[in-house]
């Protein structure tokens, strides 16, 4: 299935959720999206006999200094076609719902997107740091991060 | 003067089979020809580091036997990035090994942060922060050559170390810092029994 038809199913399904399609021949086509019903889109993307998206290759965030951004590499492994899903979410109250329950493996990609950007998933169930230390303040990947002097008496910067 | 290099310099033995040395000279002589060590591979460092295990470098021909404890190894082979997180496990490593110990700083990561100088803001800038390090490996990561030269050079450390009668020679800071350590060392050692005692009790 081709990009656009993607989108075309996606806009029937879901009129006032599906924002814009980004069709590049150099890069993966992408499909902004509102996050508010980010659940449902992903569960008809998931259980369609036609879309059968049953892989999630990466959940990402972004930091793009006016808001954050999810992006959602999807894979059908039956099918061999892939889109990519993008939902911006604004710094201010960066929240958007957690798509564990669709795929057993955003649960680590959640809680890495949590630790490096600082992305609340609602409703995940263990939403950890992953990679940083557990007493580590906040997340380093956001644009405006500043590192610390001094982490357990070893200085961090030279 | 190592025991060996009397005989580099070409001094004839007192007579038939018999070599005069202090003891000192001959137990280094036997530590510096029998390394263990412990390899504490956390980066792709430790992947060269395999081709100096292996048959075409073979590591073992210098009697470093690689030990899977602190508790049995002479020194410690830090081959990689080693960030904030790691480095406190480092550092207990380092104490729970017995002394005398040394420190293998492998790459360019271990010896400074590396390509981490500047941006790495989870990178300890050179595990010499942490630990004493005996021998730095310049390298990113460092040939299997470089890696037994920097072993030529600690067992040429080993060799010509003092052991004996150590204590006297030490000036009174050293003194002071080292009793201190062992006061620190021994409440650490009692909050920890302590806080045992009281997840203990919690269990009931």
């Amino acid at each position: 299935m081709k990009s656009n038809e993607i989108f075309e199913r996606l806009i029937a399904e879901f009129p006032e959720d599906i924002i814009s399609l980004n069709e590049d021949e150099n890069s993966e086509s992408f499909i902004y999206v509102n996050p508010r019903n980010i659940v449902e889109i992903m569960l008809f993307l998931r259980d369609e006999n036609d879309l059968f998206f049953d892989y999630l290759s990466c959940l990402s965030g972004v930091d793009s200094k006016e808001n954050l951004t999810v992006v959602y590499n999807l894979y059908s492994i039956q099918l061999k076609h892939r889109i990519t899903i993008k939902a911006d979410i604004p710094k201010e109250n960066p929240s958007i719902a957690t798509v564990e329950k669709v795929w057993l493996t955003a649960d680590w990609h959640e809680r890495e997107a949590w630790d490096l950007i600082g992305i609340k998933f609602e409703g995940h169930h263990n939403l950890i740091r992953i990679l940083n230390p557990y007493d580590w303040e906040g997340h380093p990947l956001q644009k405006d991060y500043k590192t610390p002097e001094y982490y357990h008496g070893m200085r961090v910067p030279v | 003067m190592g025991f060996l290099d009397r005989l580099d310099k070409g001094l004839d033995p007192v007579g038939p089979d018999i070599m005069l040395g202090t003891v000192e000279d001959l137990l280094n002589w036997g530590r510096s020809k029998s390394d263990w060590y412990m390899h504490f591979g956390i980066a792709c460092c430790a992947i060269e580091f395999m081709a100096v295990n292996a048959a075409h470098f073979d590591l073992m021909r210098f009697g470093a036997i690689p030990r899977a404890s602190p508790r049995q190894a002479d020194f410690i082979i830090i081959s990689g990035t080693v960030t904030l997180k790691m480095a406190e496990r480092i550092k207990r490593l380092y104490e729970q090994m017995a002394e005398p110990k040394y420190v293998f700083s492998m790459g360019s990561c271990a010896n400074s942060g590396g390509p981490y100088w500047e941006h790495g803001y989870h990178v300890l800038k050179g595990v010499d922060r942490i630990i004493p390090v005996d021998v730095y490996v310049p390298g990113c990561p460092p040939r299997p050559e470089a890696f037994l030269e920097g072993m030529v050079q600690l067992q040429k450390k080993i060799r010509h170390q003092e052991i004996f009668r150590k204590r006297e020679k030490m000036s009174p800071e050293d003194l002071k810092a080292i009793e201190d350590r062992k006061i620190e060392m021994e409440k650490q050692y009692q909050d920890y029994l302590a806080d045992q005692k009281l997840k203990n009790q919690e269990i009931g």
